[in-house]
């Protein structure tokens, strides 16, 4: 294997934002902690750049040739989406991260270069199409993100966060892992798409069906669907806010993008083996999140639970894999939850940046009285996550609703659309918290960088809600292998 | 009036409220309260003013839509903006956009906090109800039906009464959950159009959302695809209408909210629910509408929903609590004349709606006025209000007749020609629905008695003032209007004419002459003849 001028090329935006985090590494430890928000900015700007590369590289026919470095590294538009999403989802985690990080007592050079070495993983592993570099790159952004959930070590919480992530995250790499053993012990291949070649040759065996489930459950960790979830509240919980956020959104959107291409890619054979086993888990999901949601007093835990439902939802656009429907309402829904579900948490830790703990709904109370456009902005977060039109949180749950009825479920469609309203209820404590209830306190107002984080958020959510045909046409070319 | 047909009138008179909400919040600061109030009352008025003339350049008789709009949306869906109107459509904006004016004016007294926020959001609710009566596109009219409920919401939380925080959740969640199954109705609507879906083979057709063209494709489904869909709308818009057993979000709502957001959910919100029945449910769904069991079930529920509501109506301590359920009881008519599938029926319970917009809400004003003077509504507190309030007590009186259904008033309209409508179809309908006209009398009047006659019981009665100028003013255009439906309903008749005789038509009734009060006799003979083409075991 040599590398041409091209790989690199195709590379540039990954091999930047290591080089960037590296550097931020090493800087860190000249500057002292009066720099933080200097450094942030400047991590921003490496992410900044970065998506300039990108958007240079998908511009270029070069990476119309395929895959390269043997086969294990692929641009095509689905990559390319989600990249731009994983930027997008960094880049907030970074503005909604200066001034928060400035609460410990150490200089936060590392947890941005942390963040940065995230990125680069998921970077990897939505661009792979082979099962080594897919799980290599997972382990990266696995790896970061421990050590990110504990970066508060002074508090116990984080700590326990950390500790309860990196235990339970390192057992389903392994179980995903040994999935990934049994899938290349039967098909003999590595790379996705002569495994699914190799595997249309091969007749359906125990072992495939075991490889192909221990492959999703992995997954489903990853995505934190019911029974897999368990450590998700205790996580979002302990985490420093912004990587809550962070969490929320970011690697699930990586898990997302490796569900998809090797269900998608690699297994469309086996449909009717994992197909029901999806099912059940959607339906859990759906209903097990919003329950136990409703039942939280922690807005943290709360929008956790709520996480794990959406979870649940976009596994109906999972089940619609046989048709690029499916396909389709899974990554508009994934735009939309980018938006809505990161905006939520800003305003989250706009509260919290301001000296409330923003644990209890209680703490959004009178919110409208003391900053008003910010209550509004989060009414439509709001609004968005329960899927009211018009919102892209509705045009999301739209596509997956159509996509799990256009594949036969449609018993599951009616359980979603009625688990859809029930979270209604818990979102709109929080509206009913900050428009009915008195104010406690003066006026607050927020800082610039999370100010931009909330804007980039509430555009999108309106953005995709009402004038959804131009992003709805950019997805549709969002197939795997489609260049 | 061609010029009419050359703008998009619909889209303007829609648009006009928002337009004025946004105005006041980035223009009025919050505390020019005087000209937040002026401004959204010339706003409103406008609107009113704007939709005007839609009455006179309507054309009688010609069947389908008019005013047509039609916008490209979202393509890639076959999701367009389409606004049209029929007469069905006319007499609900009509009603909307004069109700909106007095719900503006109605609240200068009552609302004294976050004034502001309170008529942006009144305004805001107009636009998205005008929308939901003009649009012609599934799709989007999810999407008005959905972002309704927000401005609704608010308005009963932020500014309703004690029990404000349980009514308005409940009201939503209740709306929220029956219309998420029709938008699983509508996606298999779309996809029945198209590619098909559960073994079902879709016709092929290229995707669209349109009314117009969806009614004739689920017009022709599978009598067993139709029963399905049909359940799916149905909790759509039963519990919007409210029927029984879906009413229970009804008398907390309608209680907790301000006077304003009670009239408007009386008078308007749950047209939405009569009107989905009689634009989608029954020219959509002929065979299923028509299937024994399916139209059984439908007027049972109906009748329940008339006596149960009426009985329960009669032993309410509270008088806004006893005018919500009188609600019940009220679309429960509506329900039955819709039902009878006869033009008597639909035309009586389309006229019905207007009816119980006009007295239900002019109740609600009624009740929202002694509320500004008492801060009480139970009935118990009050006793010979007639002596200090001689003009409240007419008002009231006038509306509580309209509302029994005396004759000269709007209300006696359309209850008999409802009655006459399942009359039509069997003797046991109209018994009981006439039960529910006895119950109704006795429910008003005990409460008019107990509420004005006698000596003042209560010293806090006895010095209350009068109506004042403003108060009168509000009230005295419902009165008009009842007058006029009740002496003069001709014209009503003529504009629901022609879209009742498609609706009919589709459902396999007769379309004979529409109702003369004074052919009841001969009109009833006619409508049993549907009914036994309709074989529908009476």
């Amino acid at each position: 294997m040599t590398f041409r001028a091209t790989d690199w090329f195709l590379l540039s935006p990954e091999l930047f934002l290591t080089a960037a985090g590296l550097l931020l590494l090493a800087l860190a430890t000249f500057l002292g902690k009066e720099k933080d928000e200097f450094v942030g900015f400047l991590s921003f700007l490496a992410v900044g750049v970065t998506a300039v590369l990108l958007a240079i590289v998908t511009a270029h026919p070069a990476r119309q040739a395929g895959p390269i470095l043997a086969g294990m590294f692929v641009v095509d538009n689905f990559a390319v989406f989600f990249k731009f999403m994983i930027l997008l989802s960094i880049g907030l985690t970074i503005l909604a991260s200066i001034g928060f990080v400035e609460a410990a007592p150490y200089p936060s050079g590392e947890y941005f270069a942390l963040l940065l070495f995230a990125g680069v993983g998921m970077l990897f592993m939505v661009s792979g199409s082979n099962l080594i570099s897919i799980y290599v790159a997972l382990e990266l952004m696995a790896l970061s993100s421990y050590i990110l959930a504990g970066y508060f070590k002074g508090q116990v919480k984080s700590t326990e966060a950390a500790l309860k992530y990196f235990v339970l995250g390192a057992f389903s790499s392994a179980v995903l892992l040994y999935g990934l053993s049994l899938v290349y012990g039967v098909g003999g291949q590595l790379g996705l798409t002569e495994l699914a070649a190799m595997y249309a040759r091969t007749e359906r065996s125990n072992m495939i069906v075991l490889g192909i489930l221990l492959v999703l459950a992995g997954l489903l960790f990853k995505i934190a669907a019911v029974p897999f979830h368990v450590w998700t509240p205790d996580v979002y919980e302990g985490s420093p806010t912004p990587v809550t956020a962070f969490f929320a959104v970011g690697p699930k959107l990586a898990a997302y993008a490796i569900l998809a291409r090797i269900f998608y890619v690699g297994f469309p054979k086996f449909h009717a083996d994992w197909g029901l086993i999806v099912a059940l888990v959607a339906a859990a999901t759906m209903i097990w999140g919003n329950l136990a949601a409703l039942l939280q007093s922690n807005v943290k835990r709360m929008f956790a639970y709520s996480s794990i439902a959406h979870a649940g939802y976009a596994l109906l656009g999972v089940l619609g894999f046989q048709t690029p429907f499916g396909l389709w309402g899974v990554l508009v829904y994934l735009l939309a939850y980018t938006f809505m579900n990161f905006g939520a948490f800003a305003l989250v830790i706009f509260l919290e940046t301001r000296g409330y703990a923003a644990e209890t709904v209680s703490d959004f109370n009178g919110l409208a009285r003391r900053n008003m456009p910010a209550a509004v902005v989060m009414l439509v977060f709001l609004l968005s996550l329960a899927g009211i039109p018009p919102t892209a949180g509705f045009i999301g749950k739209y596509y997956l609703f159509t996509a799990a009825m256009k594949a036969g479920y449609a018993w599951l469609a009616v359980l979603a659309v009625l688990a859809s309203a029930v979270s209604l209820f818990y979102y709109f404590r929080i509206a009913a918290a900050m428009f009915f209830s008195e104010a406690e306190g003066a006026r607050i107002e927020s800082s610039f960088a999370l100010t931009a984080a909330v804007a980039v958020c509430a555009l999108g959510t309106l953005v995709v809600g009402v004038a959804p045909e131009r992003v709805l046409a950019v997805l549709r070319l969002c197939v795997p292998g489609t260049y | 009036m061609s010029f009419l047909q050359q703008i998009p009138i619909l889209s303007i008179m829609t648009y006009v409220p928002l337009a004025g909400a946004l105005v006041i919040v980035f223009f009025i600061p919050k505390e020019r309260t005087g000209a937040i109030k002026a401004f959204a009352t010339v706003v409103a008025g406008l609107d009113f003013a704007v939709s005007l003339p839609l009455w006179f350049a309507f054309e009688r008789g010609k069947p389908g839509y008019q005013f047509v709009e039609r916008v490209s949306w979202i393509p890639s869906l076959g999701v367009d903006y389409v606004f049209g109107m029929d007469g069905i459509s006319l007499v609900l904006i009509l009603l909307t956009t004069f109700i909106g004016f007095i719900a503006v004016y109605c609240s200068y007294t009552a609302i004294k906090e976050r004034q502001k926020e309170y008529y942006v959001l009144l305004l805001l609710l107009q636009t998205f109800m005008l929308g939901t009566f003009c649009c012609l596109d599934f799709f989007l009219f999810y999407v008005f039906w959905e972002v309704m409920l927000v401005p609704m919401y608010f308005l009963i939380g932020v500014w309703g009464g004690a029990r404000r925080l349980y009514a308005a959740i409940k009201f939503f969640l209740y709306t929220l959950a029956g219309s998420v199954l029709m938008l699983l109705g509508i996606i298999a609507l779309y996809f029945y159009n198209t590619t098909g879906f559960l073994g079902y083979r879709g016709l092929g057709h290229p995707p669209t959302f349109s009314v117009e063209k969806l009614t004739a494709v689920a017009a022709g489904m599978p009598a067993e695809l139709q029963i399905w869909l049909f359940f799916a709308f149905f909790f759509g818009f039963a519990i919007k209408v409210p029927m029984f057993p879906f009413h229970t979000w009804l008398p907390d709502a309608h209680t907790e909210a301000p006077t304003a957001g009670s009239v408007i959910l009386a008078a308007i919100l749950l047209k939405m629910g009569t009107y989905g029945f009689v634009r989608f449910s029954l020219p959509m769904f002929p065979e299923a509408i028509q299937t024994a069991w399916v139209a059984n079930v439908m007027i049972a529920l109906a009748i329940i929903g008339i006596v149960y509501g009426a009985m329960v109506t009669l032993v309410q301590k509270d008088m806004k609590k006893l005018i919500a359920y009188s609600s019940v009881s009220h679309l429960g008519f509506v329900m039955l004349g819709v039902f009878a599938l006869n033009m008597a029926g639909v035309q009586g319970g389309i006229l019905q709606m207007i009816n119980h917009g006009i007295s239900t809400g002019a109740l609600f004003l009624l009740v929202g006025i002694v509320y500004e003077r008492r801060h009480t509504r139970m009935i118990a507190e009050y006793g010979g209000l007639a002596r200090p309030m001689p003009i409240y007590a007419t008002y009231f009186l006038v509306m509580a007749l309209s509302s029994m259904g005396l004759p000269l008033l709007n209300g006696f309209i359309g209850e008999f020609t409802i009655l006459q409508g399942a009359f039509a179809r069997s003797f046991w309908w109209a018994f009981f629905a006439a039960m529910g006209i006895v119950l109704g009398a006795a429910y008003l009047l005990w409460l008019y008695q107990r509420v004005f006659f006698g000596e003042v019981t209560n010293p806090a009665n006895a010095q209350l003032p009068d109506l004042s100028v403003r108060e009168q003013l509000t009230l005295a255009p419902l009165v008009v209007a009842a007058l006029w439906i009740g002496l003069y309903p001709k014209p009503i008749f003529d504009v629901l004419r022609t879209p009742s005789e498609v609706i009919v038509r589709a459902v396999g009734g007769q379309t004979a002459p529409p109702p003369a009060l004074a052919s009841a006799a001969g009109k009833s003979a006619a409508g049993e003849k549907a009914a036994t083409a309709n074989g529908v075991p009476r």
